[in-house]
């Protein structure tokens, strides 16, 4: 069945399959969102191991998360890997050593002689759930607010400003949104550490941080929302292949789409009813909400940057450069290909499903930090 | 297609790349073999219920942990600079090259980063039966993950599968599975697995020599011994037969490369193998200097591996650069002129269909479908820039050799004092046990500086030279990343090998 799809269905497919590996990497930065809490929540030392140990159980699968966002935009759309990553140069650079730092902390933290200090790590944590976040926040608003770059007759990139993508961060709709994800994560973490971990005194700090991060992400994302609604948009021309710049676009995308617009709706909604849930209800399954709303705001972003003839990656120096995920795409074959090899996503999270049901049975406590494994902990 | 070529930039992106792979590269095969062995020692402790397997296997999975989370650090890099440092390669060929490192994420790295959460904070939590599999199952996902990754790095040496766009000036996938199962692709992920199983055990062994030089946690000591030495034996005997196999590969597949590494120039029938032997680097293709300054030969030898077969002939540097008529090679001289007929007639072609010009836009494409194998020849400019560096090639390869040529014997000589019951009073073999340690991580970098180093000029042999497949950047952008990984790096590592030396020290926990 899959060899008979035919070339715009598959890249169709694969916008929407990035997209989804996308958007769980957002709900996943409550790894990052969490980390940035570990300077003001805790009160002592065991809470902070805590916290630590809670969510260094879970910071591999968001960073593998990223590493698979990264493979599955180079084996699908190698056009937008080759010109963002080589032409906005920093921004992915300095996002990436954010990560670099984030991935020795755990371990090396609280081991003997580690050399630079536990405080040192700390903040290697801090800033990559801070920064880290805020430049993939920024990273992704050019999808709306275009790049200045341009593409020769052989694909290959010029970047027009020196800061090399860096530039983005000067705009304020790419910080508001960036912005908003680093709030959004900290709810998000506060939330995962209230469900993951057994201590009275530090959940209810929690839950008191997930309000106060809630609130203020709430002016960056109306800011963001708004401006979606009525900025203008780089649209593509189906019959020529021309980009134009069209009035109102992503709201033309939306109404345009009905699902697109349920998901944003239906994804914020989940998120307000899980912060809901956790700071007035005292429940502790408010992540299942906010993460999976998360989730569906995510792919409501995503499929409006993508779908209904738009430029995903738009140049606002040279439209005709812009991308769309027909023109970046991987070719026929290698789209089937890649999507026989997707059929066995399912499976792989329904193991790692598995496996977290049976690691999270139990809510990690004090007493299992000073047994006999202890020597195991970070 | 290339507007300006920046030497130096392009060089300083080659150096940043070689940097980041090989600092990746110290952490990689310590995972690829300590991941197996932990799982032998917590197989053993699962099936005899004894205690002192268990603090075994914690021991040397706590050293798994450390090397691990640099392992990773060093390899998110690495998966992003296609894109940054060369963003013209992963246009044109990420339509292949970008479906095994998708594949990687989705099937390997998943695997470990799940599983890898149960390995360390699973043992209350979980049935031991299901921690068994789990540190199982981190062991084959590491091992996928270099099968995905060197899939992709044999392609690279040895396109197959694809075919050339025009059009998309770029080059398709055609066949998915003449890409999987290259015969380049097997024998990169046999032999550098196998090297990882090795220099795995040469540290479980070094490091159990030290302690029994010391005299402390003798038992742990004598029992990581024996399960490292015969992984250890075993896996040296599968890295010499890959590696003849890799040399084989190497002697079919990449000529320039099997002559530098041999320090051949004038090619010749019952080829002579170079045991040992100083460059002369003064030697330049088509003079006639002698290419050594000494060298100790065994004759015969060379035509015998590279081609199987007794008296054959092996072509050298000149044959190939210059040609050889005699054995029908068209050397890199003629290609280069092809080659430029090629990029003129695709330039052609793009513009006269641009114009809108279908006649001429045809006839270029007819033409072009002529020379468009030596179309990566028309981005070099003179024929020498076909030839690696040949002294950086031949000693690598020569210290890989010697490397592998000496594992063997240590763990042979470990096995027989082990069973004579004498090993505590061989100190000098303990020692040379701990000295181990450094050489195959000497032996592990030569490997790939061989490899890579041997590739040049080429990103994509014979396709792409790496002056067309860079970004286009700034000398000084591509300078400052420079020093920042080698600062990054060079800090963490310090830290890495701090935090190691000291769990070692403190060693496992006593009961
Ligand atoms: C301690 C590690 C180690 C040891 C003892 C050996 N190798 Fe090796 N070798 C590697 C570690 C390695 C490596 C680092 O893993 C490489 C780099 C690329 C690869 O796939 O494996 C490699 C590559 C490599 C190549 C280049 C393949 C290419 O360019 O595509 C050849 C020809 C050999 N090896 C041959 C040998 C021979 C004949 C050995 C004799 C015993 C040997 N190796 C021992
Ligand atoms: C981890 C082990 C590896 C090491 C130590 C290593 C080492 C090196 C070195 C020394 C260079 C510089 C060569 C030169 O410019 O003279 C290089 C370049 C490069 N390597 Fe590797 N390499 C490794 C694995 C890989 C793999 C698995 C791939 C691809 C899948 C790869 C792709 C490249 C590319 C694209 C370049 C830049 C272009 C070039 O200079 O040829 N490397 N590597
Ligand atoms: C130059 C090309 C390479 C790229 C793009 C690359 C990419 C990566 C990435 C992204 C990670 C982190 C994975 C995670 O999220 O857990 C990683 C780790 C790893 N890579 Fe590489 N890698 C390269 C070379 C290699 C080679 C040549 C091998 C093996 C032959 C290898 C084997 C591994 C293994 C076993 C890990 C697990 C962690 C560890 O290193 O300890 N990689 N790599």
């Amino acid at each position: 069945m899959i060899g008979n799809l035919d070339y715009s269905t598959l890249q169709q497919i694969w916008w929407i399959i990035a997209s989804l590996v996308g958007s769980l990497f957002l709900f996943l930065t409550f790894v990052q969102g969490g980390q940035t809490l570990l300077f003001t929540v805790p009160r002592d030392a065991e809470e902070k191991a805590l916290i630590i140990n809670s969510l260094g159980r879970k910071w591999e699968l968001t960073f593998t998360t990223l590493v698979l966002f990264g493979g599955a935009l180079f084996a699908a759309f190698p056009k937008f890997y080759a010109t963002s990553f080589g032409g906005a140069y920093w921004v992915w650079m300095l996002i990436l050593f954010t990560f670099i730092v984030q991935a020795v902390s755990y371990e090396y933290r609280k081991k003997p002689g580690n050399f630079l200090g536990a405080t040192t790590y700390e903040a290697f944590l801090f800033i990559n759930g801070s920064v880290g976040i805020l430049l993939i926040g920024a990273a992704v608003g050019t999808f709306f607010t275009g790049s200045s770059f341009s593409l020769n007759d052989y694909n290959q990139v010029t970047w027009q400003t020196p800061y090399r993508g860096l530039e983005a961060a000067r705009n304020f709709f790419n910080l508001s949104l960036g912005l908003f994800l680093v709030f959004n994560a900290r709810v998000l973490g506060a939330m995962y550490l209230i469900n993951n971990v057994e201590h009275a005194a530090l959940a209810d700090r929690c839950r008191k941080s997930a309000w106060k991060s809630f609130l203020w992400s709430l002016p960056f994302l109306l800011y963001v929302v708004a401006n979606l609604l009525f900025m203008k948009g780089y649209a593509l021309n189906p019959a020529t292949g021309e980009i134009f710049l069209q009035n109102a676009k992503y709201l033309q995308n939306l109404l345009g789409n009905p699902v697109t617009l349920l998901l944003l709706l239906v994804g914020l909604i989940l998120v307000i009813y899980g912060v809901a849930l956790t700071c007035f209800k005292n429940k502790n399954n408010g992540i299942w909400f906010s993460g999976i709303g998360t989730v569906l705001v995510g792919l409501a972003v995503f499929f409006l940057a993508g779908f209904n003839d738009t430029a995903f990656y738009p140049s606002s120096f040279d439209p005709q450069s812009s991308l769309t995920i027909y023109n970046a795409s991987s070719s026929h074959y290698t789209l089937t290909a890649m999507t026989y090899v997707a059929l066995s996503v399912p499976f792989v999270l329904a193991y790692i499903a598995y496996v977290w049901k049976q690691m999270d049975s139990k809510k990690l406590s004090l007493a299992e930090l000073s047994s006999e494994d202890a020597e195991e902990m970070y | 297609m290339v507007e300006h070529i920046d030497l130096s930039q392009v060089n300083w992106a080659r150096a940043q790349f070689a940097l980041t792979a090989m600092y990746h590269w110290v952490f990689v095969p310590l995972t690829l073999g300590l991941s197996f062995l932990v799982a032998f020692f917590e197989s053993i402790y699962v099936r005899t219920a004894n205690e002192e397997w268990k603090r075994i296997t914690k021991f040397w999975m706590t050293l798994f942990g450390i090397n691990f989370a640099i392992g990773v650090a060093t390899g998110i890099i690495m998966e992003f600079e296609f894109g940054t440092n060369w963003s013209n390669y992963s246009w044109m060929v990420g339509d292949i090259f970008g479906a095994p490192l998708a594949v990687e994420g989705i099937f390997a790295f998943f695997l470990e980063a799940t599983f890898f959460a149960v390995m360390f904070f699973g043992w209350n939590r979980v049935s031991k039966g299901f921690h068994l599999f789990s540190t199982w199952m981190v062991a084959i996902g590491s091992n996928l993950s270099a099968l995905w990754i060197l899939v992709a790095n044999g392609w690279m040496q040895y396109p197959v599968g694809m075919r050339f766009n025009p059009d998309t000036a770029r080059f398709e996938m055609q066949n998915f599975w003449e890409v999987l199962f290259s015969p380049v692709a097997i024998s990169k992920f046999t032999h550098a697995t196998s090297s990882g199983f090795l220099l795995a055990s040469l540290f479980v062994l070094g490091i159990s020599s030290w302690y029994l030089l010391q005299e402390r946690h003798q038992v742990m000591a004598r029992r990581s011994i024996i399960v490292a030495s015969v992984f250890g034996l075993l896996s040296s005997a599968y890295v010499a037969f890959t590696g003849d196999e890799a040399a084989y590969s190497v002697a079919q597949r990449q000529p320039m490369k099997l002559a530098a590494m041999e320090g051949l120039y004038d090619g010749r029938t019952s080829a002579p193998l170079i045991a040992a032997g100083l460059i002369n680097a003064a030697k330049e293709p088509g003079d006639k200097q002698a290419p050594f300054a000494v060298e100790l030969k065994i004759p015969g030898l060379l035509s015998l591996l590279a081609n199987r077969e007794a008296g054959s002939f092996v072509p050298g540097v000149n044959d190939l650069v210059f040609g050889n008529k005699e054995h029908n090679i068209i050397g890199a001289e003629e290609r280069i002129e092809k080659g430029k007929i090629a990029v003129e007639l695709l330039r052609t072609y793009k513009e006269a269909r641009k114009a809108g010009d279908k006649d001429i836009a045809n006839a270029a494409l007819k033409a072009f479908g002529d020379y468009q194998d030596n179309l990566g020849y028309g981005y070099l400019n003179k024929p020498a820039e076909a030839v690696p560096p040949v002294g950086i090639t031949f000693y690598a390869f020569h210290i890989m050799v010697i490397t592998g040529t000496i594992f063997p014997l240590v763990f042979l000589f470990f096995l027989y004092f082990q069973a004579k019951g004498t090993l505590s009073y061989q100190s000098w073999l303990l020692s040379l046990g701990i000295l181990c340690i450094p050489l195959g991580y000497i032996g592990q970098q030569a490997g790939w500086v061989l490899a890579e180093v041997g590739r040049q000029p080429w990103a994509i042999q014979g396709l792409l030279p790496v002056t067309v497949a860079n970004s286009n950047l700034t000398t000084g952008t591509v300078q400052t990343t420079f020093f920042i990984f080698l600062a990054l790096f060079t800090l963490l590592m310090i830290a890495e090998i701090s935090i190691m030396l000291k769990q070692i020290k403190i060693g496992p926990e006593e009961n």
